[in-house]
């Protein structure tokens, strides 16, 4: 059994101006100590997909349809309170400014108890001790738990949340642009320590990013989503070297590659499709250079391009075999 | 050969004063400066790409700030088209500032959001009392915003920033930039807030006024991989200095400065070269800025550093040609 | 006209957030109320409010013809009231004017320049905020003379110490906003700067204090007067509270004399009150979003 298995998940936020299809008929699913990266540009619904799987999503938003596997549970169908049970425990994030959610005037490790504390009936020493021994799973010295955030430089403060997420042992941990903010050499820091952690304690890892190119070093598989929708999902390998979709193959592009030709991608012509009037047929088709009239009509289906690589592209094989 | 340098840097220095309290003027009889900039030269040419690549308080968009006057220098001098810079003289600045421009990170911020696009593509008109007729000043913008790729002009005359995606906020303001035309743009991480789609559009954009009006651009940035794409040379900064500046695929690919070869390595490529590889990370940390460092700025990091980093500051000289090194082994690496 | 379209499209997106918000809907009416009343009203009820009025006209309980009843001097109540709310509003109005005037001009320019200049005005702000201001209003008015004019500059001086506080902490931040650094670099000059990116962007916060400083106006002008600091020669419901005191009204029992007045600048400081939230709720560009 996967240790989480998505299925048609739907995802649409109830606003003013109509509803909002975030995460529109979402599957993946993800091993242990496996690491999938979900990739995509601001608005597709990569972080309301990691905040259904949470539970977390905020009040305009609702799950309405399909399934959060978790060992078998479905998340979906589960009360708020025992959502509460599960989070953290089970699944845990670490946001992208979550550095800036740590009480300045209090100790950061009384912080981290504090918060196992509300979870574990255990004493404050006990909690405080526990603190230390995740301080050095992420790489830090023991005695820094009582120090306050501020004198912590962006990348310690991140990894104290990461500490933080790790407190109860989670099955599943998602790093929603956990990198962003940090500077290179940091964020090489902090992926490797989710690196080395996925591996140690065996854990599923999701991490999503606008930056396809952070993944390719990071993660097992990857899938791009594009207005609510996975376009492409696969092997990192068949991602970038057996590309079938005709969005990942001109994202790719966009990101320079030093051991490639020093010329200035195309880009992507126009903007994604405003998500409050949905078109019929293939929400990339306005920015594709293969668009035929099928695509304009027809909502793509994911097919098998490949063992385990899956496309939504009515010319999929096309791409895959060059254009 | 020295007259189309457009900018030159001479030994720029920017130090803060440290926020002075009652406890720091008790206990602490000298202050120490925060020294943002510390000794940075360079030129550039007219037609030219020079990128600043540094980490967030490395002092470069400080040292961007400092050319255009808009934080004061503490030390050295900025010359532009072989005149130095005259902060003092206002009649002096106000051509200065209409030949120099400066394009800023973050498109929702650097435009007025109560502003509509005309007003704010025609502002620097305005500032500067260029065109008398409303006809006259309608036209320069509508040229301004045609060259900024954004066609029908007219059609985004009145709307607001909030009604423009990132990307076309962007171009508004490279429009506003343009419309002056100036030789000389400083470009603070233009692209960093945008989606990598559309990301492109807007340096190539950048690249073709280049190469249609021979502008010089400083390139302020902090991705390398961004840099080498469109500039033709790189500076590395590292706590308010340069360590290592020479032609883009030299610095990529020849990299001598211990400093510019770690951020060389653990550069992200999109692809799979790197599968599993373990990234080769500096140990430590960036020291605090305000922190004094007598010898070379990298000495705490660098695996090279000996007894003479700690004491001495490394000058930049020339391994190859063009291509400055401020390291005391520059020619055994 | 196109940029009139796109104003006009703007007040009315204002409009609509401002109607579907109670607390604006009923402040909005009760004043729009009060506003016709002082401008039509007259019209309709064309009594004279400083003739006095025969001796068996005195202090008369409502009735179908004096509909409020009548003063001490004989003369129609609701009249007054009618005629007041001119006097109230037009001070409400003007003296706020100055207010806001001098504050917004005092705030901008502490928080734009800082350093020196901050600290004087600053602390010239401080003088005045820490003052106990009715005194100092009683004292102003003294001095100076009791005459409408006279009350409303001393109320316009006296307002504007708190908008100068707020407009100069919001001048703060928005000075520090990337796009006033940016029309520096094009070489645009401190006024431009403070008229056309300041102020703007100070405006809403300075709309939703002047509904809340209008407030305070009328307050304090009830106040002087009634305190006997007022233009005898007006009829302001300060006035009307005043006269009502002193002739007795109160133990002789005749509500119908101090109750309108009272009720009626109750009615506009609240319904002040409630626009000054409701907009500082819908101008809260926090609260609305992006």
């Amino acid at each position: 059994m996967a240790l989480l298995e998505v299925k048609h998940l739907k995802t649409y936020f109830d606003t003013l101006k109509g509803q909002y299809k975030a995460v529109d008929d979402v599957n993946f699913d993800l091993e242990y100590g496996e690491a999938l990266g979900l990739v995509g540009e601001s608005g597709c619904g990569k972080t309301t997909c990691a905040l259904s799987i949470a539970r977390l999503l905020p009040k305009e938003g609702k799950i309405y349809g399909g399934k959060i596997l978790l060992e078998g549970t479905d998340m979906v169908q589960l009360s708020d309170d025992q959502i509460r049970e599960k989070r953290w425990k089970d699944v845990s994030i670490v946001f992208q400014g979550a550095m800036n959610a740590l009480n300045p005037v209090m100790k950061v490790g009384d912080q981290i108890a504090e918060a196992i504390m509300l979870h574990e009936k255990i004493k404050k020493e006990d909690a405080l001790r526990r603190t230390e021994r995740l301080f050095e799973l992420v790489e830090m010295p023991a005695d820094r738990i009582r120090n306050y955030p501020h004198e912590f430089s962006g990348g310690m403060k991140q990894r104290a949340m990461i500490a933080m997420a790790l407190a109860c042992n989670p099955k599943i941990i998602i790093g929603d642009e956990p990198t962003t903010a940090l500077d290179v050499m940091v964020q090489a820091q902090i992926l490797n320590l989710l690196e080395k952690l996925r591996r140690e304690l065996n854990m599923g890892l999701i991490l999503i990013t606008h930056d396809l190119s952070i993944l390719g070093e990071t993660c097992d598989k990857i899938a791009v989503m594009y207005a609510g929708k996975i376009v492409e999902i696969g092997m990192v390998e068949d991602i970038f070297e057996r590309t079938a979709h005709p969005y990942t193959k001109r994202l790719i592009s966009c990101f320079p590659n030093i051991s490639k030709d020093k010329v200035i991608p195309a880009g992507i012509e126009g903007i994604p499709q405003n998500m409050l009037e949905p078109q019929p047929g293939c929400s990339f088709y306005p920015r594709c250079h293969l668009a035929t009239d099928l695509c304009k009509t027809e909502v793509p289906t994911s097919i098998e391009v490949g063992k385990k690589h899956f496309s939504a592209c009515h010319r999929a094989s096309e791409v895959l075999n060059g254009r | 050969m020295g007259d189309d340098i457009i900018v030159e840097v001479k030994d720029l220095k920017v130090h803060f004063e440290t926020k002075k309290s009652l406890a720091t003027d008790l206990f602490h009889k000298d202050k120490k400066p925060l020294k943002a900039v510390d000794g940075v030269s360079f030129q550039i040419r007219k037609g030219e790409i020079l990128s600043l690549v540094g980490e967030s308080g490395s002092g470069k968009t400080t040292t961007g700030k400092a050319i255009l006057q808009l934080v004061k220098p503490t030390g050295g001098q900025v010359f532009f088209h072989g005149e130095e810079i005259k902060s003092r003289d206002k009649y002096y600045m106000k051509g200065f500032r209409q030949k120099a421009q400066m394009i800023f990170q973050d498109p929702y911020q650097s435009v007025n959001p109560r502003n509509v696009v005309l007003d704010i593509v025609a502002e620097p008109l305005d500032v500067n009392g260029l065109v008398k007729t409303e006809e006259e000043r309608n036209e320069r913008v509508k040229i301004a915003l045609e060259q900024a790729g954004m066609i029908p002009a007219e059609e985004f005359y009145y709307r607001y920033p909030y009604e423009l995606s990132g990307g076309q906020r962007q171009r508004v303001v490279i429009a506003s930039s343009m419309i002056m035309e100036p030789d000389f743009i400083i470009a603070d991480e233009p692209v960093s807030m945008l989606d990598a789609s559309i990301r492109t559009g807007i340096l190539r954009l950048m690249m073709d006024l280049r190469d249609r009006k021979q502008l010089a651009y400083l390139f302020i940035t902090h991705d390398l991989s961004l840099a080498w794409l469109i500039s033709d040379r790189i500076a590395i900064m590292y706590l308010g200095k340069i360590m290592e500046i020479g032609e883009a695929d030299e610095i990529i690919h020849r990299g001598v400065h211990p400093y510019t070869k770690a951020l060389t390595e653990i550069m992200p490529t999109p692809g799979v070269n790197n599968r599993g590889k373990k990234r080769n990370v500096l140990p430590g940390e960036t020291p605090n800025p305000t922190e004094r460092i007598n010898g070379c700025k990298f000495f705490s990091r660098c695996y090279r550093a000996q007894e003479i980093c700690k004491n001495e500051n490394p000058d930049l000289c020339e391994v190859s040609p063009n291509h400055f090194v401020a390291c005391h082994f520059a020619r055994e690496l | 006209m196109m940029r009139w379209n796109m104003k006009i499209k703007k007040l009315k997106e204002f409009l609509k957030i401002a109607l579907n918000n109670k607390m604006a809907l009923v402040g909005m009416v009760t004043l729009l109320f009060f506003i016709l009343l002082a401008i039509f009203g007259p019209i309709f009820f064309p009594f004279s409010t400083m003739e006095f009025g025969e001796v068996e006209d005195i202090l008369l309980p409502p009735s179908a013809e004096h509909l409020l009843g009548t003063d001490d001097m004989g003369r129609d109540i609701l009249a007054n009231l009618i005629s007041g709310a001119r006097i109230s509003l037009l001070i409400g109005g003007v003296a706020t004017a100055i207010s806001m005037g001098i504050g917004t001009l005092i705030g901008i320019m502490s928080g734009y320049f800082g350093k020196g200049i901050d600290n004087l005005l600053m602390r010239f702000t401080d003088f005045f905020l820490v003052i106990p201001w009715l005194p100092l209003m009683m004292v102003l008015a003294a001095i100076l003379g009791t005459s409408l004019w006279n009350i409303i500059f001393v109320i316009g001086i006296t307002g504007w110490a708190g908008t100068a506080r707020v407009v100069r902490s919001q001048t703060l931040s928005i000075k520090e906003r990337q796009f006033v650094e940016r029309t520096v670099s094009i070489g645009a000059s401190n006024t431009h700067i403070m008229v056309h990116h300041i102020l703007p962007n100070v405006f809403p916060l300075i709309f939703a204090n002047t509904v809340l400083v209008a407030a305070v106006a009328i307050v304090s002008e009830t106040t002087l007067s009634f305190l006997g600091l007022g233009d005898p020669a007006t009829a302001s419901w300060g006035m009307m509270l005043h006269y009502a005191f002193e002739s007795g009204a109160t133990s002789a029992r005749a509500y119908w004399y101090y109750l309108p007045p009272g009720i009626c600048v109750v009615m506009v400081v609240l319904s002040f009150t409630l626009l000054g939230y409701a907009f500082d709720e819908i101008l809260n560009p926090k609260l609305r979003g992006r």
